[in-house]
């Protein structure tokens, strides 16, 4: 199993990259570029073949390392 | 005082640190790679500035989960003195040891310079060298420095008084111009300025000797 893990900073935390990024945009002619946030993808292969086994693991590995609470929240993707 | 320096892959203010403890104390200090899963019996634990593990992933995130890390914690517990340095305040955030989280800096750059911190408390055991309000001269060199937390987090700091230190001159974007916070029992403080580069009239300032000479006596 794959699984992809989406992690984004919460909405009320600064987001510097995401700022400069939006300016960029705007600087190229993308007037209506808004909102522009900063994350960050992880991709994994994890053993065995169930998908609920698959997304518990994956949301472990989110509690205990690959996102932190205090500033980020995170989105899990199993495909086969 | 018999103090330990921890040193992660990437430390690279572990030196600095160890020089600075032994100009305070008379006693150098012991090295401790972040593989070993006890520390030795000591008064004080540093965790020095750098990058470990390369910032990846997030400031501090790997390192939090060295073996080390579950014996600080429990000296940490204990009461011992622990005391985190710019990547060593990302490490201890990030084990939660300490509360909120160190971010990219709010104008992107690497912030490099000496800045002018306000002493906000000056009864903990690692301000008490200097005066409540005292304005002290320490380096910051990060990149990711903006101290972040929610304001419910933040507010219980300032009512408990674990803000040890503010930015004069906020230059990293922090949470209420904060420098340095301490635990809710007062034995660890996390900072991103680096007292262990000022303490000699030769690097610039003794600012960083008066805080480890305090935090010794």
């Amino acid at each position: 199993m794959r699984a992809k893990i989406t992690v984004t900073l919460k909405s009320g935390v600064l987001d510097p990259q995401g700022k400069a990024i939006e300016n960029a945009l705007r600087q190229l002619g993308f007037d209506g570029a808004a909102g522009v946030r900063q994350g960050k993808v992880i991709e994994l292969d994890l053993d065995g073949a169930d998908e609920a086994a698959a997304r518990a693991t994956a949301e472990d590995m989110c509690k205990k390392l690959l996102a932190n609470p205090v500033m980020e929240n995170y989105a899990i993707e199993i495909t086969h | 005082m018999k103090a330990a320096v921890v040193v992660f892959p990437a430390s690279n203010c572990d030196r600095d640190a160890a020089v600075a403890l032994r100009h305070a104390t008379g006693v150098a200090p012991q090295m401790v790679w972040h593989g070993e899963s006890a520390l030795p019996d000591v008064d004080l634990v540093v965790l020095p500035g750098g990058f470990s593990h390369g910032d990846y992933l997030r400031a501090g995130a790997m390192a939090a989960r060295a073996p080390i890390m579950a014996a600080i914690a429990e000296k940490a517990a204990a009461g011992v003195p622990v005391l985190g340095i710019c990547n060593g305040f990302q490490i201890l955030c990030e084990a939660g040891l300490l509360p909120g989280a160190l971010l990219r800096n709010a104008g992107l750059d690497f912030v490099c310079r000496t800045v002018s911190l306000r002493v906000a408390n000056a009864e903990s055991r690692f301000t008490r060298a200097f005066d409540k309000d005292q304005i002290i001269s320490v380096p910051v060199a990060h990149h990711d420095g903006a101290y972040t937390a929610d304001d419910e987090t933040l507010d219980r700091l300032e009512n408990d008084d674990r803000v040890a230190f503010r930015y004069v001159d906020n230059p990293n974007g922090s949470a209420r111009d904060i420098a340095g916070v301490l635990n809710e029992a007062g034995n660890v403080l996390g900072m991103m300025p680096h007292p262990e580069r000022v303490i000699s009239p030769l690097l610039g300032g003794v600012d960083g000797l008066a805080f480890f000479k305090g935090l010794a006596a």
